[in-house]
């Protein structure tokens, strides 16, 4: 069990880490995640006594690390898998950290089995690869075969087999009764490993829930809906009433549309009354990447921006079209659909009267039977955001900056290229 | 591929998972708790400072500087017929430890900075949340190898010396002489790599401790060459005479001069300047994050 209770850190004038209270429980994997600078690093190094916290403290069964009895058996640690003596053997690595720690010998022969690297156990670990790295960092925190696991970024530079190992050990050792702490930046790896999610952003909590609850609470699903690529105007038709009907269209790389707060058999409904043939409708689930993102995409601090190559592009030759943006390049809003807060609940076709909003929902579909589409939507958890609800006009400004964001859906400007032609 | 074999997937892997099932609610590894204690960590800092080629390669050219340098010089003496007009024959070691005590600062700085250069530090300090006692036990480990490799070849040189400049006028060393130009001298350099390595976890930089070190040698000696102004003739003597290089040359008493320190007072200058400078690097080491 690690808790922490209002942990703080500075660096001079700058915060890393401010106010942080959670726990992490014995029993389960629980992610840490947060952009890059977001603190996480920082706050492993606060959990295991490395960094002293400006005020607040952190403790593990109890005790702050330094201060705990036996810690190395207790805590196990993967920080960076690069922090090892290049010119040291991987056995002598962990020899001397079995010997501090006052672990017998074959202990060692013992790990190095269980990551793989039994093989190399008396070359230099310079010559490493960011993988084989990564395996004797892991064997270093199984080292005690402690009852806490912190691993800082595990998977980086694992090959598939690698990951998938990494995946079932977390599992196991958790299965164990242990508690198992990571972060990690792969998303579709978190959604598999963990249990519980901890989100930081700015050195500040932003979520303390299950990894269902999570995505629940950070994401609208949305339906992807693909008119012939052959009739470009059915698309403008289509997304033109859609949004009359009180859709939100986000047009996609390949000429699919992206429709939020419709039900699905609405947008069939629709199609067919202003004749438009339809060649897929589909429900599509939000991952924990997209929930991720829209929760983190007010506090990343290290934003890439649209490469202009201002005074460097040829000027466009009259009647050819400028190029369809990529899917999430500069485009304010793509990974982030309407929150469920204001969207209402888009494919509620279950039950639909359990509107913790209070507010009508007109997207509620009328005559959807019970249990019609059991499908990936579930009824929606009534989970209040830990974000504050955003108001709907937030696109549109936003994606005023980049005129050819098709954020701006709603408007008929999304269809602009079709336009010019 | 990285790695040939395929790693066991945890539920092969042995006893340690089969002890205590979830229902536990913890979980209690069946590998029995020893209480730690400064011998782990000696025995950790030996596994260490044994598994890096720094230290055969820094021990090595220190041994080979020493010697080479001390047997040149004494053939080059005794081939000569120059006359030692009766003069310690051990002195003529000085030249060449003088160039090998580069080698022990440098092993000294190493062996704490490269820590924090590797990030190993990070690693050794979660295994080992008592500061104190990592670097008590790297002091420990340091002076013992560096002490017992000076006096070893200090000895070495210091008995072919004497026995080859026997014909040259040299006279027969006294006891004390022999003690202080071996156990004087090798308590001396172990005691300043102590140092170096007490700087390298202050400074926590390799070539900044390093530099810093060769500085502290090198420089006083420097600067009093260029006082030339009379009003500053005391400090120029004194940086003269508590220079490093004058210190270590007392020990073979041919000091530069004759007011400065004598006898074993270099050794008890830099027992003192080494405890006060411990007593810093652990506060530090306390109070500072690594």
């Amino acid at each position: 069990m690690i808790e922490a209770v209002g942990l703080t850190k500075r660096y001079g004038d700058k915060t890393a880490v401010y106010n942080l209270s959670f726990q992490v429980r014995p029993g389960a994997v629980t992610g840490f995640l947060g952009p890059n600078g977001s603190g996480k690093s920082t706050t492993m190094r606060m959990i295991l006594g490395l960094d002293n916290p400006t005020s607040g403290q952190v403790t593990i069964g109890g005790f702050p690390y330094r201060k705990l009895p036996n810690a190395p058996r207790q805590v196990g640690a993967l920080l960076d898998a690069k922090a090892v003596h290049g010119g040291r053997s991987a056995r002598s690595h962990l020899l001397s950290l079995a010997q501090l720690s006052g672990i017998p010998a074959r202990r060692v022969d013992e790990v190095l089995g269980v990551v793989g690297l039994q093989d190399v156990a008396r070359k230099r670990s310079k010559g490493f690869s960011l993988g084989m790295g990564q395996r004797l960092g892991i064997a270093a925190a199984l080292l005690g075969d402690p009852q806490v696991l912190l691993f800082d970024e595990p998977v980086n530079g694992l090959d598939p087999e690698g990951i998938l190992w990494v995946r079932n050990l977390m599992k196991a050792l958790a299965a164990e009764g242990r508690t198992v702490f990571v972060s990690s930046h792969l998303m579709s790896e978190m959604a598999l490993t963990a249990d519980h999610l901890i989100v930081i952003g700015r050195g500040q909590l932003l979520s303390d829930m299950s990894v269902r609850d999570f995505i629940s609470a950070n994401s609208a699903d949305f339906a992807r809906v693909r008119t012939p690529d052959t009739e470009p105007q059915l698309r403008e038709k289509l997304t033109s009433a859609l949004t009359e009907a009180g859709g939100h269209v986000l047009p996609e790389q390949d000429g699919g549309l992206r429709v939020t707060g419709l039900p699905l058999p609405r947008i069939s409904d629709i199609a067919h009354d202003t004749d438009v043939r339809l060649w897929e409708l589909s429900p599509h689930q939000a991952s924990l990447e997209e929930a991720y993102m829209r929760m983190t995409q007010g506090a990343v601090d290290y934003r890439s921006t649209i490469d202009q190559k201002a005074g460097l592009m040829q000027p466009v030759p009259p009647g050819a079209q400028p190029p369809m943006p990529v899917p999430g390049q500069g485009q304010p809003g793509w990974y982030a659909p309407p929150s469920p807060a204001q969207g209402g609940q888009p494919f509620a076709m279950g039950q639909p009267p359990a509107n913790p909003y209070g507010a009508p929902n007109p997207y509620a579909a009328p005559a959807a039977p019970d249990g019609a589409v059991p499908g990936p939507y579930g009824p929606p958890t009534p989970v209040a955001p830990q974000t504050p609800p955003q108001p709907p006009q937030d696109a549109p400004p936003a994606a005023d900056a980049a005129p050819a964001a098709p954020a701006s859906a709603p408007t008929p400007d999304l269809t602009k290229p079709e336009d010019a032609r | 591929m990285s790695t040939p074999q395929l790693p066991m997937p945890p539920a092969a892997a042995p006893n340690w998972q089969a002890a205590n099932g979830p229902s536990y609610g913890g979980y209690t590894s069946p590998i029995p708790v020893v209480r730690t204690h400064l011998g782990h960590a000696l025995a950790s800092e030996w596994t260490k400072i044994k598994s890096v080629r720094s230290t055969i390669w820094t021990l090595g050219v220190f041994v080979v500087l020493v010697l080479g340098i001390g047997l040149l010089a004494a053939v080059v003496v005794s081939n000569s017929s120059s006359e030692m007009n009766g003069e310690n024959p051990l002195s003529l070691g000085f030249f060449g430890l003088l160039l090998g005590l580069m080698c022990i600062i440098t092993l000294g700085v190493l062996t704490t900075a490269s820590e924090y250069g590797t990030g190993m530090i990070r690693t050794t300090m979660t295994a080992c949340p008592s500061r104190a006692r990592v670097l008590a036990a790297k002091s420990i480990v340091f002076f013992a190898v560096a002490f017992v490799v000076t006096l070893v070849t200090t000895s070495f040189i210091a008995f072919v010396d004497a026995s080859l400049l026997k014909d040259n006028g040299a006279k027969d060393p006294s006891a004390g002489e022999w003690l202080k130009g071996t156990l004087g001298v090798s308590l001396y350099i172990a005691l300043l790599g102590l140092l170096s390595l007490i700087v390298g976890s202050i400074i926590r930089h390799s070539a900044g401790a390093i530099t810093i070190m060769i500085g502290a040698v090198l420089a006083p000696l420097v600067v009093a060459l260029f006082m030339f102004s009379q009003s500053l003739e005391n400090v120029r003597q004194a940086l003269f005479e508590y220079s490093i290089p004058n210190q270590l040359s007392v020990f073979y008493s041919n000091s530069l001069s004759e007011s400065g320190p004598s006898g074993w007072d270099p050794l008890w200058i830099i027992v003192g300047v080494t405890a006060v400078a411990f007593a810093g690097a652990v506060a530090l080491l306390e109070k500072r994050d690594v």
